[in-house]
């Protein structure tokens, strides 16, 4: 086939895939329980949920000791991840030789350690609890590792450091749709000939009781703690909210003509993203849809394909009522009649909302459909909305040969990213 | 075929004022400005504070500048200069089309609340998780969250200014600056993006930020002294400053076809990270100065962070590689704006371009006097890690 693609650029192959989620590690595991139905969000037992109005969550607990706090997990999960993909493309573990794009959550000390720091102050001479406490204890004491784990550069400092790869890392956060910028960015690199080889990684391991709290205070979160793997019903009638989630997705991607000239297994061709921003409300979108709208046409325009050329979507899904509710005015806009027969499910359904890290954890699930000729259910529709038709491969998984589908990620702030993921051309 | 990157805009605020006028004539005028200090924010410490903004004229809705915090407020007006400077403040179909990349970290904690938190625990309780839980869920302001998370910067300007081609956070004290010119810079030259805002903004002004430093021992907690002097001055060498810089980039193409003013073009830019050893060091940096050219320029405009150990490479690297050329270290004058450190180091090369004349030495004897250039590197050596460098030049053939 050829080497560039409608608009004269370099072909994106992918050529490695790797995800961690609260069903486990790999991509075997994840993929054999998602087709399944099996829901990985259980109740929280991390941290005490006394006086929390959410006590569910998709926690990893099986990568990092509890006490060695979020940055220790974001970073563990996206190591895991990043070395799942790098492997699978035979490239170098030590030496990746590429840039890395990482999408990864906002940092600052954890109360463990706040509480740390106040103890050593009081030790220090300082009276009052707070912060000029706090101050004392840091210019009197040796907390380097505080230091490091607040810095928002030392994962990708770290995975550069692990994985060698080239150059500055870019860190990033587009909130919930984090994960597919950082395939955007490495999409856009390869197709200026910047980089022959990327290395795009979301992760997120910052569920926390605070996190927990700040979310419910904007009634983002569901509260129906008593069934938790219940809990998350994206595209139901009586879903009240998303559930936190911990996770990381990875994928390498390269030209296709330099994949192929060290002939590497192509998995997938990423051909296609969009973006648009919304200018409506910090938490909710504009009415019309029309940022989302406008990020799913720019995301097939970019790609040369049409909306009958799109398969499966992968839904942004969140189950929280304004979402699901914008995501189909906005494909239903987009599709037309041909919606309703478009499948579309949301893993959010059994992983919970991995937010930084969703947006790639999905490109690997979009990829996983394509290669494995299977869509993953959205469990837990139980109640179908009325108001949303749309083919949600409702609570079991579907045999369906696909060759192009389409993953949306939404968040925060106005962000609206796609993207088009394809299989190799015969 | 790659397109030329022009300078058309520029937003500034700092303890030195607001806009650029003000700021070229505190560094370059007849009586330069002695730099502002505020020693009595969180002793022994400074820091230079923001100069008191009237927000309305920037942010008009009071309901938009509620939803903010102070860092995200800076960054909002700041950005807000920047469009109006370039002439694309307010036209819909420009900001509509705009690409934005915006370098944040986080946004501001609830002093009170940590301290009610900390003082229960100090206090005593039965579960320390179970006390924290109880007065987070009871005094957390609902939206606080919003004014927090670092991409909600870039969604207050979408929402503020109507900026909404895309929307990009970056991450990463001052590599999230550096990547945020050099992504935006290529997108231009590669056809991807006609005309971005680029940018970030710091607020000193919070404890929480100044805990952030100093629990790797970097706040300065001497007397002020210029950047390239603060071997001898106890403590880290960090004077943290309030402030932010926007740019707007945009490919010649689009801004002649506005007539567009323009600073100056933006050149060659070059990033990088690894082991922070001299040598390591070193050796990235003079790769990059052959990469843009930074020995060729007539100036460096430099954000060196003042911190000991990286200003004593960059310093090292400078009368090496760049001997015989000024240096100007802006930091000494503005303070340590983290991820805005890159961008206002570009925008002051950009002003001195279009003034036609250098900036003047900033009280530091490593900084000679100098020529008007008509090309400027700008370098940024992070005070813990990552390296970039640039160099812009006199627009040719440009109708400024």
């Amino acid at each position: 086939m050829s080497y560039t693609d409608h608009a004269g650029r370099p072909v994106i192959a992918i050529t490695g895939a790797g995800v961690v989620s609260s069903l486990g590690a790999g991509k075997d595991d994840n993929w054999a329980k998602l087709t399944s139905g099996q829901s990985g969000i259980h109740r929280i037992n991390r941290f005490s949920t006394e006086h929390l109005r959410t006590t569910i969550a998709g926690t990893v607990d099986f990568m990092t000791p509890p006490e060695a706090g979020s940055a220790a997990l974001t970073y563990a999960l996206a190591e895991s991840a990043a070395l799942e993909a790098i492997s699978e493309s035979g490239l170098s573990e030590e030496d990746f030789g590429g840039p890395l794009f990482l999408a990864a959550p906002p940092v600052e000390l954890e109360w463990w350690q706040r509480l740390a720091l106040d103890a050593a102050g009081r030790e220090a001479g300082g009276k009052q609890p707070g912060y000029d406490r706090l101050l004392l204890a840091a210019r009197s004491g040796d907390h380097l590792d505080f230091y490091r784990s607040i810095q928002f550069g030392t994962v990708g400092q770290k995975l550069q450091e692990r994985l060698g790869t080239r150059g500055l890392p870019v860190t990033l956060s587009t909130a919930c749709a984090s994960g597919a910028t950082a395939i955007q960015l490495g999409v856009e690199a390869i197709r200026r000939g910047e980089a022959d080889r990327v290395i795009s990684v979301g992760t997120d391991g910052s569920v926390t009781a605070e996190a927990l709290v700040r979310f419910s205070l904007l009634s983002a979160l569901s509260t129906q703690n008593d069934v938790p793997e219940k809990a998350s019903k994206p595209f139901s009638k009586d879903r009240d909210g998303f559930v936190m989630a911990e996770g990381a997705g990875a994928l390498v991607m390269e030209s296709l003509e330099s994949a192929e000239a060290r002939g590497a297994t192509i998995l997938g061709i990423l051909e296609g993203c969009g973006e648009c921003a919304d200018d409506f409300h910090r938490t909710r979108s504009k009415p019309d849809g029309s940022p989302a709208i406008a990020a799913v046409r720019a995301a097939l325009d970019d790609a040369g394909v049409s909306t009958s050329d799109i398969e499966y979507v992968n839904a942004h899904g969140t189950s929280t009522p304004e979402n699901d509710k914008m995501e189909y005015l906005s494909l239903s806009t987009v599709f037309g009649d041909r919606m309703a027969s478009i499948p579309i499910s949301s893993n959010k359904s059994m992983i919970g909302h991995t937010l930084t890290a969703a947006g790639a954890i999905e490109a690997v699930f979009s990829l996983l459909a394509i290669r494995t000729g299977t869509l993953p259910p959205t469990i837990n529709h139980a109640n179908p909305d009325p108001a949303i038709e749309l083919d949600v491969v409702p609570n079991t998984a579907r045999k369906a040969d696909v060759k192009r589908v389409l993953s949306n990620s939404f968040g925060f702030g106005g962000q609206n990213t796609c993207l088009v993921i394809a299989a190799e051309p015969a | 075929m790659a397109r030329e990157v022009w300078i058309t805009g520029i937003g500034l605020t700092s303890s030195l004022g607001e806009g650029v006028d003000a700021h070229w004539s505190a560094l370059a005028g007849a009586e330069p400005a002695k730099p502002v200090v505020d020693r009595e924010f969180a002793p022994p410490f400074m820091i230079h504070p923001m100069v008191e903004l009237d927000l309305s004229k920037q942010i008009p809705k009071r309901a938009d500048q509620r939803q903010m915090e102070v860092w995200q407020r800076l960054g909002v007006y700041t950005a807000g200069l920047a469009l109006e400077d370039a002439g694309i403040k307010g036209d819909e179909a420009l900001c509509a089309s705009m690409d934005m990349i915006v370098a944040a970290s986080g946004g501001e904690r609830d002093v009170d609340v940590d301290a009610m938190i900390l003082n229960k625990v100090a206090e005593g309780v039965d579960d320390i998780g179970v006390a924290i839980n109880e007065v987070l869920t009871t005094e957390l302001r609902p939206t606080l969250f919003l004014a927090q998370l670092s991409n909600l910067l870039a969604g207050n300007i979408s929402i503020v200014h109507k900026v909404t081609g895309s929307s990009r956070t970056f991450m990463g004290e001052e590599g999230s600056g550096i990547s945020a010119v050099q992504t935006a810079a290529a997108r231009i030259r590669a056809g991807q993006s006609t005309h971005a805002l680029v940018g970030g903004a710091y607020n000193a002004e919070h404890p929480d930020m100044l805990l952030g430093y100093e629990l790797g021992h970097y706040l300065s907690r001497g007397g002020w002294a210029p950047v390239w002097d603060r071997e001898g001055v106890e403590g880290g060498g960090i004077v943290s400053g309030s402030g932010g810089a926007f740019l707007v980039l945009e490919s010649r193409e689009h801004a002649e076809k506005r007539g567009a003013k323009i600073y100056c073009t933006l050149g060659p830019v070059a990033a990088d990270q690894g082991p922070v050893g001299t040598q390591k060091t070193r050796e990235r940096l003079e790769r990059m100065a052959a990469e843009t050219g930074l020995a060729e320029t007539g100036m460096i405009v430099s954000s060196a962070a003042g911190s000991h150990a990286r200003t004593a490479d960059e310093k090292a690297f400078l009368g090496a590689i760049a001997a015989g050329i000024p240096v100007r270290g802006i930091t000494s004058a503005l303070g340590h704006m983290r991820d805005a450190q890159f961008p206002m180091a570009v925008a002051f090369a950009a002003l001195s371009l279009s003034h036609g004349e250098a900036l003047p030495p900033l009280g530091s004897g490593f900084e000679t006097a100098a020529d008007a250039p008509s090309s400027i590197g700008v370098l940024t050596v992070g005070f813990n890690a990552a390296e970039g460098m640039a160099v812009v030049s006199k627009a040719e053939g440009a109708g400024a």
